[in-house]
């Protein structure tokens, strides 16, 4: 076998090794979503209250679409208070904070909203058709949308102060609706 | 009873009927579960390691089949159904990538690998009979004073 043969069979292991680094460094959880930048998918529910809730009715405000379960432990239980301080300290400057319930008991869905004293709207999405719609892997996801109605940041797992403050302040920060 | 007045009477009705039998019957083209099938089992469960909608027996694999039986029976194709959900999760959804750019790295390049196996398997095969063919084993450099020496000492006996 020629010296340049001898050589180039242990190069090719290069190739596989650097794809097997690049494949095993990557989070599998982190699928970028396709729906960034696109247009927030319509829905209009009731609310575990029983009043109507379109996201449409709200076009025009920056609308934080937040999926949760009650047993989805213990991610869904950080991020409601936080949810819950964030609603009420945003409310009145045009924010919205819409939750939605998936794959849940009704019943254990509304003593969750009670534990964590929730004032702001939480539908349940019974058939499930929001959470595909949504392109929603587990819970907690949230969706950001701007006054335009589109989704500009998809947030996997809790939601701190921070994420909320940080993504909401641009939001609002942009030009409103013309 | 007029007849007028109870033809206005008569049409409410006729509304309320089709109404409630439209949500008491089932859909119109009812969908084989065979249908539903084909297409659950080319998606990804999204909360399961490796099962397809079609295998998981989770909630969210239930919903998403409720979603294709559904959309089958509006009438879309099984392609619609699917780009459906490629459209929301990304191809990330779909169990087998589809055949273009980078994607064909997938695809080819386990056939590619073992045609390189098998080549080089031949090659070597290959070389290890033709030295074998040519004359046994390989002859060994030996002097031709030594070789006498051993053929003498060989005859003499140990």
């Amino acid at each position: 076998m020629s010296r340049l043969w001898r050589w180039l069979i242990p190069l090719a292991v290069l190739p596989v090794l650097a794809l097997l680094a690049y494949g095993f460094r990557a989070n599998p959880r982190d699928i970028p979503s396709p729906l960034v930048g696109r247009p927030a998918p319509a829905f209009a529910l009731a609310t575990l209250d029983g009043a109507p809730l379109s996201l449409e009715a709200h076009r025009g405000k920056v609308v934080v679409v937040n999926f949760w379960a009650s047993w989805c432990y213990p991610a869904c239980y950080e991020e409601a208070p936080v949810l819950e301080q964030s609603w009420r300290a945003y409310r009145d400057r045009g924010v919205v904070v819409v939750g939605v319930d998936i794959q849940d008991k009704r019943e254990a869905a509304e003593k969750f909203v009670r534990d964590f004293g929730l004032t702001f709207p939480n539908v349940q999405d019974v058939k499930g058709t929001v959470s595909v719609d949504y392109g929603v892997y587990g819970v907690p996801e949230t969706f950001f949308v701007d006054r335009q109605g589109r989704i500009r940041v998809k947030h996997v797992g809790a939601v701190t102060d921070d994420v909320f403050r940080a993504t909401v302040d641009r939001l609002l920060a942009e030009a409103p609706k013309p | 009873m007029s007849r007028a007045r109870l033809r206005r009477l008569a049409a409410p009705v006729l509304v309320l009927l089709v109404g409630v039998s439209a949500f008491a019957q089932p859909p119109a083209s009812p969908v084989s579960e065979d249908a539903v099938h084909e297409v659950a089992a080319q998606l990804r469960c999204v909360v399961c390691q490796s099962l397809s909608v079609a295998d998981s027996p989770s909630e969210m694999a239930s919903q998403m089949r409720g979603i294709i039986r559904e959309r089958l029976a509006a009438g879309e194709r099984p392609a619609e159904v699917i780009q459906y959900f490629v459209d929301r999760y990304g191809e990330w959804i779909l169990l087998a990538p589809r055949r273009h750019g980078f994607n064909w790295l997938v695809w080819l390049f386990p056939l590619v690998a073992v045609a390189t196996g098998f080549t080089l398997v031949a090659v070597i095969v290959r070389r290890w009979t033709r030295r074998r063919r040519e004359g046994g084993p390989t002859p060994v450099n030996v002097d031709p004073a030594m070789s006498e020496r051993i053929r003498r000492e060989m005859e003499r006996g140990a």
